[in-house]
């Protein structure tokens, strides 16, 4: 069976700088996978790798069977697959819905004249646009939605950009989603919830996802596999035990057991 | 040293000495002034305009370009920051100190310039450097009867500016409103008595207002505005802003139908110099309008615009004009009969998309500044081909294309000579291009063009063919510049090379910004403005006797806007935030709408959590 996204002998090196080296990896539909390893281990440039912002030096990279080398970002979106940025990049001077909207462009038909003759499969696809970038936005409970709708991004707090990212990468109706680090700066209750809504991004919207994240406890209970980058290289693979108790894993980790760290990382509130 | 009073707690102003002022900042405007003032003597201003007079028999408009400024400045020195929750300084006679001795610091300046011009011969470099100077500055007395005038002039009106802070809110406005009119009405004069012949009571004979009904003007406006007249209209527009749904539609409706009907029937009711101005001011606007959709709304800095001007104009020429070069081959045709210029328009208008497309190709990959250089040497490759002897044959050059017929549309016909039916036309294009702005901003195009605004990489990252949707401004902008191009020729009769220098594009620019970029009614408010007021590049505007100086106040309205009101005149709401993002958010704080706290409580999160991890069969 072919996966849906297939990585083979992946490379990037920034002037001498290996950032990824030879990197396998693959992703089934409906899978979701995390992505960890320390600071600078790589995993940002992977993902801006797959999404065509960064042009790899070797390897291939395959999205239901077809090569993405040479593409440009919109269009590996075009193919399906979004993503969120680790330093939240909203379109902070536009609406809430507005960056809901504007991420379905890719999705849209009506061309110009639609537009100036307001004709009704104009009318009729903008409708739908804005009905879609409701229901996403409704996604995350009443905090994006109602009078927030027409409030530019800016006005949000942390978490909510956060979520608005997420709810824009939905909106270019993707089927792999990429998410780096979703719940970096969240308190633990909000990260135990998004981690929640990782879980139904997949049973309700049928996303398949990879997610870089730091957060021990989210990968733990979100990710059906856990791939370790080390400088640029695969450290591990496997289940989030497998890897937790790999002793190559511990050493990149400072030589302290995930396990601890997922439990150092969590409030006191919650251990007792 | 606290000023907060114990009972309320709420900050008071802290009253100070008349002399207790911040000397250093006064030294600091003063000098500004000086300088400032010596500069405008040198430009010419003052004795070029000297024969103009404003209010008979003693305020000439060369001398207002002169004593404005200390006025201002007098004012200016004495605002002062108010920070919220501590003590504002109490206004008082300290303000009246300071912009005294700021006035009179600039005076000084003046003073010291008509003793080196009577006594040194600069006249080599400094053309104004002239006897007119000193004589004009000395107001024909002697030397030391100019030398001590401008130290008191300067001080008084700079105590006068000063003084206008110790005058409560109101009335300082009234009073700066009643200066504002009587100047303008004494201004304008030319145009209101083109518009309505009867007002000629008001001005003296020789021009100017006189000193009666300069009184009159004053009063009345003052009376208007302690009446609340501002107020209301301030009022009606918070009122219109804060409206949404059909109302507002009702009211947007409204004010489109009242502003048509004036422009129908304001040029029957002027004369030819008002209608030829309205023509070039619709022009403009034009170019302006099609410029916004590539600055204002895609955020593409083009600096070549004149370009596409250019070859609407130019195309039209050629198909319109018995004198276009010679070595067009047959087939093309000479569309000098009715209905011709349509046609004429409608090919212009594909030739100005191809431009777009050629010139917009190469020069859309790349970003920010080097666009703009780039777009800035396309601007002029365009007019030096048009120049060249390489295409004489087809455009002849310097020589340009002449016996440009006028716009037949068989019942009704525009001609230069007509100015009127020139506006009429131009409105109607102008309300195309604002339609076709209108429709596009609000499409899924103009979402996409904010996003590429906004930030590129991302908007790439989401989905948008940022190369297709840059492309798309740049067309249509090309596009809406030919229709501009088709009347132009229509209009001269006759283009030139010349006649798209590098300053059109600048002016153009220029327009969009002071009026607001990405907003349509900033945008005519920044024609009217500019080009009916201080007149376009080569096109006189109201303020004939600045044409001259008309550059010069193009750059410093530019400065000044850039760094009091970079938005524009009229801004655009996304633009005011980009531009003033901190006090936005303060203000947003302050109304509550800032989200500080999460809702998110254990219960929320553990139902998700479960709800989440529960229906895929979970991970751990
Ligand atoms: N465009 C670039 N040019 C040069 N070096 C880069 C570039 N992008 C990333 N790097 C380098 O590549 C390495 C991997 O960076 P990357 O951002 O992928 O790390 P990361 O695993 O995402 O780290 P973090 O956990 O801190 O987000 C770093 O050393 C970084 O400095
Ligand atoms: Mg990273």
């Amino acid at each position: 069976m072919s996966h849906l996204l297939e990585i083979e002998q992946l490379s990037v090196t920034f002037g001498g700088l290996h950032a990824l080296k030879d990197l396998d990896f693959h992703v089934d539909e409906g899978e979701i996978v995390g992505v960890i390893g320390p600071n600078g281990a790589g995993k940002t440039t992977f993902f801006n790798m797959i999404s065509g912002m960064v042009t790899p030096t070797a390897g291939d990279i395959r999205f239901e069977g077809e090569s993405l080398i040479g593409l440009d970002p919109n269009q590996v979106t075009q193919r399906g697959i979004a993503r969120t940025f680790q330093n939240v990049r909203l379109f902070a001077n536009m609406t809430i819905l507005e960056n809901v909207m504007v991420s379905q462009h890719c999705r849209a038909q009506q061309n110009i004249f639609g537009a100036l003759f307001n004709t009704k499969g104009f009318k009729e696809e903008e409708a739908e646009i804005r009905r879609r970038g409701e229901e996403i936005l409704g996604f995350f409970g009443s905090r994006l939605v109602g009078y927030r709708l027409e409030q530019p991004a800016s006005v949000l707090s942390y978490a909510n950009r956060r979520r608005l990212e997420i709810a824009r990468a939905m909106a270019t109706r993707p089927k792999l989603i990429l998410l780096d680090e979703p719940v970096a700066g969240m308190n633990p209750m909000e990260s135990r919830e998004l981690t929640g809504l990782i879980g139904r991004l997949r049973s309700e919207w049928g996303f398949t996802i990879v997610m870089i994240e730091h957060d021990m406890d989210v990968v733990r209970d979100v990710s059906d596999r856990v791939v370790v980058l080390d400088h640029g290289e695969t450290l591990a693979q496997g289940s989030f035990e497998d890897v937790s108790t790999n002793p190559a894993v511990i050493e990149a980790y400072l030589g302290r057991p995930l396990e601890d760290r997922a439990a150092a990382d969590r409030p006191m509130e919650e251990q007792s | 040293m606290s000023a907060v009073t114990a009972s309320t707690g709420m900050p008071t102003a802290v009253s100070k000495g008349a002399f207790d002022v911040d000397w250093r900042q006064i030294a600091r405007t003063g000098g500004l002034l000086a300088l400032g003032l010596v500069f405008i003597a040198l430009t010419g201003m003052p004795v070029g305009l000297d024969e103009r007079t404003v209010i008979e028999p003693w305020l000439s408009l060369g001398l207002l370009s002169l004593t404005f400024l200390p006025f201002v400045l007098g004012y200016t020195v004495g605002h002062e920051k108010v920070l919220e929750g501590v003590a504002a300084k109490a206004k008082g006679a300290r303000d009246v100190v300071a912009g005294a001795a700021v006035g009179a610091l600039g005076g000084l300046g003046l003073s010291v310039l008509v003793v080196l011009v009577d006594n040194f011969d600069l006249r080599d470099p400094l053309v104004n450097w002239s006897p007119q100077l000193v004589e004009m500055l000395s107001f024909d007395q002697s030397v030391g009867f100019g030398f001590v005038a401008w130290i008191a002039i300067s001080g008084a009106l700079g105590a006068a500016g000063g003084a206008l802070h110790v005058l409560p809110h109101q009335v300082r406005r009234a009073v700066v409103a009643a200066i504002l009119a009587v100047l303008l009405t004494a201004i304008f004069e030319s145009f209101l008595t083109d518009v309505i012949d009867q007002l000629e009571f008001l001005y003296a004979s020789r021009g100017g207002l006189t000193n009666v009904w300069a009184v009159v003007v004053f009063v009345v406006a003052m009376a208007v505005s302690l009446s609340g007249g501002g107020e209301k209209l301030g009022e009606r527009r918070a009122a219109y802003q804060a409206a949404s749904g059909p109302a507002k539609n009702r009211q947007t409706a409204l004010f489109i139908a009242a502003f048509s009907l004036a422009m129908i029937i304001i040029p029957l009711v002027t004369g030819k110099i008002t209608q030829e101005l309205m023509a070039n001011v619709g022009i403009f606007m034009l170019l302006a309008l099609g410029l916004n959709i590539v600055v204002g709304l895609a955020g593409i800095l083009d600096l070549g615009y004149v370009a596409f001007f250019a070859v609407g104009g130019y195309t039209t020429a050629v198909l319109t004009s018995p004198n276009r070069g010679p070595d067009w081959p047959s087939w093309v045709p000479t569309l000098d009969g009715p209905g011709g210029w349509l046609i004429a328009l409608a090919v212009t208008i594909v030739m100005a998309i191809f431009a777009g497309l050629v010139i917009g190709a190469p020069v859309i990959r790349m970003r920010g500044d080097y666009l703009a250089i780039v777009t800035l040497g396309f601007g002029e490759i365009i007019r030096l081909l048009f120049l060249s002897d390489w295409l004489g044959g087809y455009f002849n050059g310097a020589q340009g294309i002449t016996n440009i017929p006028s716009a037949d549309f068989g019942i009704f016909e525009v001609k230069g000579t007509d100015p009127r039916s020139v506006f009429y036309l131009v409105m109607v294009l102008a309300a195309i291009s604002i339609y076709i702005s209108w429709r596009l901003e609000h499409s899924r195009l103009g979402r996409a063009w904010m996003a590429v605004r906004e930030d590129e990489s991302v908007a790439e990252a989401m989905g948008i063919n940022t190369v297709n949707v840059k492309l798309m401004a740049f067309v249509v902008g090309a596009a809406l510049a030919s229709f501009a191009g088709a009347v132009f020729s229509a209009k001269v009769g006759s283009i030139f090379p010349t006649s798209f220098l590098i300053l059109v594009s600048i002016v153009i620019l220029v327009i969009v910004i002071v009026g607001g970029m990405g907003n349509i009614v900033g945008v005519m408010v920044g024609a009217l403005g500019l080009v009916g007021v201080l007149g376009g590049p080569k096109q006189p505007g109201l303020l004939q006797e600045f044409s001259e100086y008309k550059l010069l106040i193009y750059g410093a309205l530019l400065i000044w806007m850039m760094l009091n009101r970079p938005e524009g005149l009229v801004p655009n709401v996304r633009r005011s935030r980009e531009l003033h993002q901190d006090e936005f958010l303060q203000d947003a704080w302050l109304r509550g709408e800032v989200d500080r706290d999460e809702s998110t409580t254990e219960a929320e999160a553990s139902a998700n959590l479960a709800d989440g991890l529960g229906t895929n069969g979970g991970a751990s």
